[in-house]
């Protein structure tokens, strides 16, 4: 029987008053002999992307693995951060698309994922700043994408917590502010998918190691090898971020990422003082409030590729450094701990999605330090593209073919910061 | 914080270098002879190996020279560092 039960005003107050919530999917120990779509990785956007595979295409014989725990790895990492206000028009039609799935998914999930569009503000700090970010606003209205600009005092009136004084060692000189923009709760991302993909048939399998991708005799793919033994699949999807370098290979398919370390970090709860999220990429401080009241801080990747899921004690307090300046408030407040995660980045600083060299191999990775806000759009698309076999619209500029052609999508020079 | 050991400094903090990705990728000699998938090989494609990695580093921030180091990217820890003109 499946344990998922529409959640009604009524029944969150009958489980509210007896404190009896039970499973909200189930959870097979072990995976079936076949099944029709594997999906490598159970975060965020491989959850995603079985559910609207399950919802969408009517394919519902799908596993998603995974080698530790649901919503484990990035997706339980990340600080939450949503927009679609990127440069290029591939990037902003994803992004975007993710957004409009956004506002709709508590409802389609019937799970509440907290999703809070309280603005997300992106500070100028000099004469370059200021024309990279307006030359974005007036790309994303281009693009019908909600997209201001806003000069110093509007900024200040936007977040009365930043510092806008001219004793600033880098001003704040203005600031493009996506409205649509906010926050989720990461973990309910997961867990709502999980919960809405479970009742539609989709086995979830954690503590299952992929450990080999085997394929047939036309070299097309034919299940996986994993520490729960072998499954055969005819389509198999990796969605594994940091680790799908590794995966990759046991197909033989070799591909443009590197991995990093990147770091977060949270301060001790307090009364509400952040109104929105304020990014820097310039003197890099991304700060927002969690509705539990901590401060919810992102730092730079380290310099050098790792999967050890730690990064150096000195890029966190560079970014503190950042924080402190343009927050002086927030000077005397403790941090309650730091962690790291292995984003998957790619040379054009652009996802990749799509087809692979393999037959029956599908790939979704490379979103590198900003995967999070793209949830539900990637794995939209990625659905799409597993169950069509060739990729979708919106998902065709992202494929791994751009690097032989040439055909890159640079946000990482669209952008003029490090990412 | 990583410590670097330079060949030419000794160990020094890991701030006073940049990184500079896999090492010993050698470009086609004659890259209009190569197709393009070879080409994107060289300029894009990396073992983002989980374990042993030979990486260059520069000690921008000291002697300004390059220099290769294998270290395991699961430890971070660093097995050896070698002059460019030294065998890997």
């Amino acid at each position: 029987m499946s344990p998922v039960t529409h959640f009604s005003l009524a029944t969150l107050l009958r489980r509210a008053v007896t404190g009896r919530w039970g499973r909200q999917w189930r959870a097979p120990a072990w995976p079936k002999p076949a099944y029709d779509v594997v999906i490598v990785g159970a975060g965020g956007h491989g959850l995603a992307t079985a559910y609207y595979l399950a919802k969408d295409h009517g394919i519902r014989n799908i596993a998603v693995l995974d080698k530790g725990w649901l919503g484990g790895g990035n997706t339980g990492r990340n600080t939450t951060i949503i927009r679609s206000n990127y440069l290029w028009d591939e990037s902003a039609a994803i992004y975007e698309h993710a957004l409009k799935l956004w506002e709709s998914l508590a409802a389609a999930l019937n799970y509440n994922v907290m999703y809070s569009p309280r603005g997300v503000m992106m500070l100028a700090h000099n004469e370059a700043d200021v024309r990279v970010f307006k030359r974005h606003v007036h790309a994303n209205r281009l693009q019908g994408i909600d997209n201001e600009w806003l000069g110093p005092a509007e900024a200040k009136a936007f977040c009365p917590p930043l510092n806008t004084g001219p004793d600033l060692r880098y001003p704040v000189l203005g600031a493009a502010l996506q409205r649509r923009g906010g926050v989720a709760r990461h973990d309910a991302v997961a867990w709502g998918y999980a919960r809405a993909a479970s009742a539609l048939g989709v086995d979830i399998i954690e503590n299952c190691e992929v450990t080999g991708i085997t394929r047939d005799r036309t070299g097309a793919a034919s299940g996986v090898e994993t520490s729960r033994g072998a499954i055969a699949a005819r389509r198999v999807g990796v969605v594994a971020a940091g680790h799908t370098s590794v995966l990759m290979a046991m197909a033989g398919v070799r591909m443009p990422l590197e991995s990093f370390p990147l770091q977060a970090l949270v301060s001790e709860p307090v009364k509400p003082i952040m109104p929105c999220v304020v990014m820097s990429n310039t003197v890099h401080a991304y700060i927002s409030q969690s509705d539990k009241g901590e401060l919810v801080i992102g730092a730079s990747t380290d310099a050098y590729t790792s999967y050890s899921q730690a990064g150096g004690l000195h890029v966190t307090s560079h970014t503190m450094e950042a924080v402190c300046e343009l927050f002086p408030t927030f000077r005397r407040l403790r941090m309650l701990r730091n962690w790291g995660g292995i984003v998957d980045v790619t040379p054009d600083r652009s996802p990749i999605i799509g087809t692979t060299p393999v037959p029956g191999l599908f790939v979704n990775c490379g979103w590198g330090t900003g995967g999070f806000k793209a949830t539900p759009g990637s794995g939209h698309v990625f659905a799409d593209t597993i169950a069509r076999g060739e990729p979708h619209p919106i998902a065709a500029p992202f494929a791994l073919d751009r690097f032989r052609t040439g055909r890159l999508i640079d946000e990482a020079a669209a952008a003029a910061v490090s990412h | 914080m990583l410590l670097i050991p330079c060949p030419w400094c000794g160990p020094r903090p890991e701030n006073e270098f940049h990184h500079g990705g896999a090492a010993h990728i050698a470009r086609p000699a004659e890259p209009s002879a190569v197709d393009d998938g070879r080409w994107a090989d060289f300029l894009y494609m990396r073992e983002n190996p989980k374990g042993r990695h030979v990486e260059r580093w520069r000690h921008s921030h000291g002697c300004g020279r390059f220099f290769n180091c294998a270290r395991d990217t699961v430890t971070d820890q660093i097995s050896r560092t070698y002059r460019p003109d030294e065998v890997p």
